[in-house]
C-alpha cells in the first residue's frame, strides 16, 4: 500500500479502525482532539459505534462495558483526562480484559498546559490507578510507528486481556508524517468465551468482576495477574539501541525526545565523539535487558526527557549502579534543544560531571 | 401434587447475603421474575453496583458485568451499545445512583441510552455503615448526620425520579415501594414495564424502588416497613412519573 500523509491523532484513527476497532468512547481534551472526531466521522461508515461521553470517568466506564461485551474498543485523551481514566483502567486490569487507550500528553501538573510534554510517564507506568496492576505501555517516535504499535495493540490486548496504552506527546498528535498500514504480526489470539454477550439459554452466565473480598482470593488473583505480567515482560519488551558496543556516553529518550536526541548524537559523532542511544519502545515493560549491553568504557548515561525526571528512575534501576546516570529535561511543553543536549554529552564525556 | 409456587429461574441458588428484613431480596426477586417472564434470560445483561447489592452478579441468572462505584450506567451504555439486542440493566442503591453516579445516570437518560435501570432507594449508606445518602430524610440520622439531617448543612433529600423526569430521554419513570404485598405487586407491573420500554427500544427506564434498611435503620424488619411507609412515602410519593403512550 502506498503511503498517505496524516496528522498524527488521525493516522490514529485510522489505525484503530483497520485493526478492528468498532467502538470509541471520549471526551473533548486538546490535543487529542482530532482523534475523536476522526472516529466519529469514520466509526460509522464501518457499522461501528463513536460515542460523546458525558466525561473521562464515563467514557472509560464504557469502554469497561464495551470490553466485557467481547469488542474491540478503544479511548483517547491527554493528560489531565487519563488522570479521570484511571479508576476504570484499574477495573479494566483487574477484570483482565482488553482495550486500547490513547494519551497525546501534554505538560502538567494540573490544567497545565497544551504543549508536548513526557511527564505523564509515572502515571503510565505506575499503574495510575489503584492496586498491583500493569498496561502495556508503547512510546512510539514516528507516525509511522505509532500506527504500527496501535494497529498491533489491539492484538496484544487481546492476547493478554490487558489494557495497553499508547503514549504519544502532543508532537505525536499534532505533526504529520506519511504512513502507511501494514499488518500486524500474527498471534494466537484466544476465542472471548468470557464476554458478556447475553448466555442465549446455551451456557452458564459469564460474570466480569474484579472484587475478590476472600483476601486469600484477592492474593491468588494479584499474583496470577503478576504471573501474566511477567510472560509479557519475556515477550514484549521493544526497543532499540545504537551504537552501545563503543559509546562514550550512552543517552536514554523515548518518544520524540529521542529524535531530538539522535539529531545531538549526529553532532556529537561529526566531532568524533561515540555516543550511544536506548530508546524504550514500551515503558512498560521497561527495557532493562537493553542495557546489559552498555560497554565497560562507557562514562555514564544520561537521561533526557521532556519531564523534571520520571524515566531516569527506571534507567538507574536497570543499569543497577553499573555505570552513573545523569539526567536532563525540559518541561511545561518546552522541548529540548539539540544543541543543550550536546553540551550534556561533553560534560560527561569530559568527566565534568 | 400440583405444584402452586416454584422459584425464579431468574436467579441462581445462591443464597443472598443481605440482613434480615433487607428488602434488596424482594427487589432482586421481581426483577428476576420478570426477566423470565418475559424470556428474555438468555439476552439479557445486568450490571452490578457498588453497595449492599455489589454481589447481583452471583444472584441473577444472566451474564453480569461489575461496576465501578455509581459508573453502572457508563458501563450498561458501553454492553449495550455492542449488543443492541441484548436486554441491559443497572441494579443500583440510592449511594451509587443519586451520589457519586449522578452524572453518569442523568447522561443515560439523557441520551435516552435503552437500558433498564433499577434504583434502590433506602435513604442510607447500607453497605458502608449506614452514612448519610443523598436520599436521607430531614431529621434522619445516619452515622455522619450524627444530629440528624440538617437541611440548611446538607440540604434537602433529592427527588430522582422527579429529576429525571424532566429528561427527555426518559421515557419511563415510575417510584414504587415494597412495604407490603399490594405495593410489591405494583412494584412487579413497574419494573416489567420498564423492561418492555427497553424491548420496545423507546429510550431509558428506571423504577425507583423504597427500600428498607432495618440494620442502619437501627429497627426490627417490621419496624423498618412502618418506617418506611410513615416517613418515605410522605416525601418520596409513588407513582408514576412518565411513560411512553405504547406502554400505558
Ligand atoms: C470510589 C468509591 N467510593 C466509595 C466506595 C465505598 N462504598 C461502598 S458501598 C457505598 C455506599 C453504597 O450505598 P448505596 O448505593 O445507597 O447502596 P446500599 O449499600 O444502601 O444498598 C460506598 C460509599 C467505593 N467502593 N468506591
Ligand atoms: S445493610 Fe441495610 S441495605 Fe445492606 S443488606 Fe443490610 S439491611 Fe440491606
Amino acid at each position: 500500500m502506498a503511503k498517505i500523509l496524516m496528522k498524527g491523532n488521525e493516522a490514529i484513527g485510522a489505525a484503530a479502525i483497520k485493526a478492528g476497532c468498532k467502538y470509541f468512547f471520549g471526551y473533548p481534551i486538546t490535543p487529542q482532539n482530532e482523534l475523536p472526531e476522526y472516529m466519529a466521522r469514520e466509526l460509522p461508515k464501518v457499522g461501528g459505534v463513536f460515542l460523546q461521553a458525558e466525561s473521562e470517568v464515563a467514557a472509560i466506564n464504557m469502554v469497561y462495558g464495551a470490553a466485557g461485551a467481547g469488542a474491540r474498543v478503544m479511548t483517547s485523551s491527554s493528560s489531565p483526562g487519563i488522570a479521570l481514566k484511571q479508576e476504570g483502567i484499574s477495573y479494566i486490569a483487574g477484570a483482565e480484559l482488553p482495550c486500547v487507550i490513547v494519551n497525546i500528553v501534554r505538560g502538567g501538573p494540573g490544567l497545565g498546559g497544551i504543549q508536548p510534554a513526557q511527564s505523564d510517564y509515572y502515571q503510565s507506568t505506575r499503574g495510575g490507578g489503584n492496586g498491583d496492576y500493569r498496561t502495556v505501555v508503547y512510546a512510539p517516535a514516528t507516525l509511522q510507528e505509532t500506527v504500527d504499535l496501535v494497529m498491533e495493540a489491539f492484538d496484544v490486548a487481546d492476547q493478554y486481556r490487558i489494557p495497553v496504552m499508547v503514549v504519544g506527546d502532543g508532537m505525536i498528535g499534532q505533526m504529520m508524517e506519511p504512513v502507511e498500514f501494514k499488518e500486524p504480526k500474527k498471534r494466537d489470539l484466544p476465542a472471548k468465551d468470557w464476554a458478556t454477550d447475553g448466555t442465549k439459554g446455551q451456557r452458564k452466565p459469564n460474570i466480569i468482576n474484579s472484587l475478590f473480598i476472600d483476601p486469600k482470593e484477592l492474593e491468588d488473583h494479584v499474583w496470577r495477574l503478576e504471573e501474566k505480567y511477567k510472560v509479557i515482560k519475556e515477550n514484549e519488551v521493544r526497543y532499540e539501541t545504537y551504537n552501545l558496543e563503543d559509546a562514550d556516553v550512552v543517552v536514554v529518550a523515548y518518544g520524540t525526545t529521542s529524535r531530538v536526541v539522535k539529531n545531538a548524537i549526529a553532532k556529537c559523532e561529526a566531532e568524533g565523539l561515540k555516543v550511544g542511544l536506548i530508546r524504550p519502545i514500551t515503558l512498560w515493560p521497561f527495557p532493562d535487558e537493553a542495557f546489559e549491553k552498555i560497554s565497560d568504557k562507557t562514562k555514564g548515561i544520561l537521561t533526557v526527557e521532556m519531564s523534571t525526571g520520571q524515566m531516569v528512575d527506571d534507567v538507574k534501576i536497570a543499569i543497577n549502579g553499573r555505570k552513573p546516570v545523569y539526567f536532563y529535561g525540559r518541561t511545561g511543553g518546552m522541548v529540548p534543544e539539540p544543541d543543550a543536549i550536546v553540551a550534556e554529552i561533553k560534560k560527561i564525556a569530559g568527566g565534568e560531571r | 401434587m400440583a405444584k402452586v409456587f416454584e422459584k425464579t429461574k431468574g436467579l441462581t441458588d445462591k443464597p443472598f447475603h443481605y440482613c434480615p428484613g433487607c428488602t434488596h431480596g424482594i427487589i432482586h426477586r421481581l426483577v428476576a421474575e420478570v426477566l423470565e417472564e418475559l424470556g428474555v434470560l438468555g439476552k439479557a445483561i445486568g450490571v452490578a453496583p457498588v453497595g449492599c447489592s455489589v454481589f447481583a452478579y452471583d444472584y441473577f441468572n444472566c451474564d453480569m458485568h461489575e461496576a465501578a462505584h455509581g459508573r453502572a450506567p457508563a458501563v450498561a451504555t458501553g454492553i449495550k451499545r455492542v449488543h443492541p439486542d441484548s436486554v441491559v440493566f443497572t441494579y443500583q442503591g440510592d449511594g451509587d445512583l443519586a451520589s457519586i453516579g449522578t452524572a453518569e445516570i442523568i447522561h443515560a437518560a439523557h441520551r435516552g441510552e435503552k437500558i433498564t435501570t433499577i434504583f434502590v432507594n433506602n435513604a442510607i449508606y447500607g453497605m458502608t455503615g449506614g452514612q448519610m445518602a443523598p436520599t436521607t430524610l430531614v431529621g434522619q440520622k445516619a452515622t455522619t448526620a450524627p444530629y440528624g439531617r440538617d437541611e440548611n448543612h446538607a440540604g434537602r433529600p433529592l427527588k430522582v425520579s422527579e429529576m429525571l423526569a424532566t429528561i427527555h430521554g426518559a421515557k419511563f419513570v415510575e417510584r414504587v415501594s415494597v412495604h407490603n404485598p399490594a405495593n410489591i405487586r405494583k412494584a412487579k407491573k413497574a419494573i416489567k414495564k420498564a423492561f418492555e420500554v427497553q424491548l420496545a427500544g423507546e429510550g431509558f427506564a428506571i423504577v425507583e424502588v423504597l427500600s428498607t434498611c432495618p440494620t442502619n435503620w437501627g429497627l426490627t424488619p417490621t419496624e423498618a416497613l412502618k418506617w418506611l411507609e410513615e416517613n418515605m412515602l410522605p416525601y418520596y410519593p409513588l407513582g408514576n412519573f412518565r411513560t411512553p403512550e405504547e406502554v400505558k
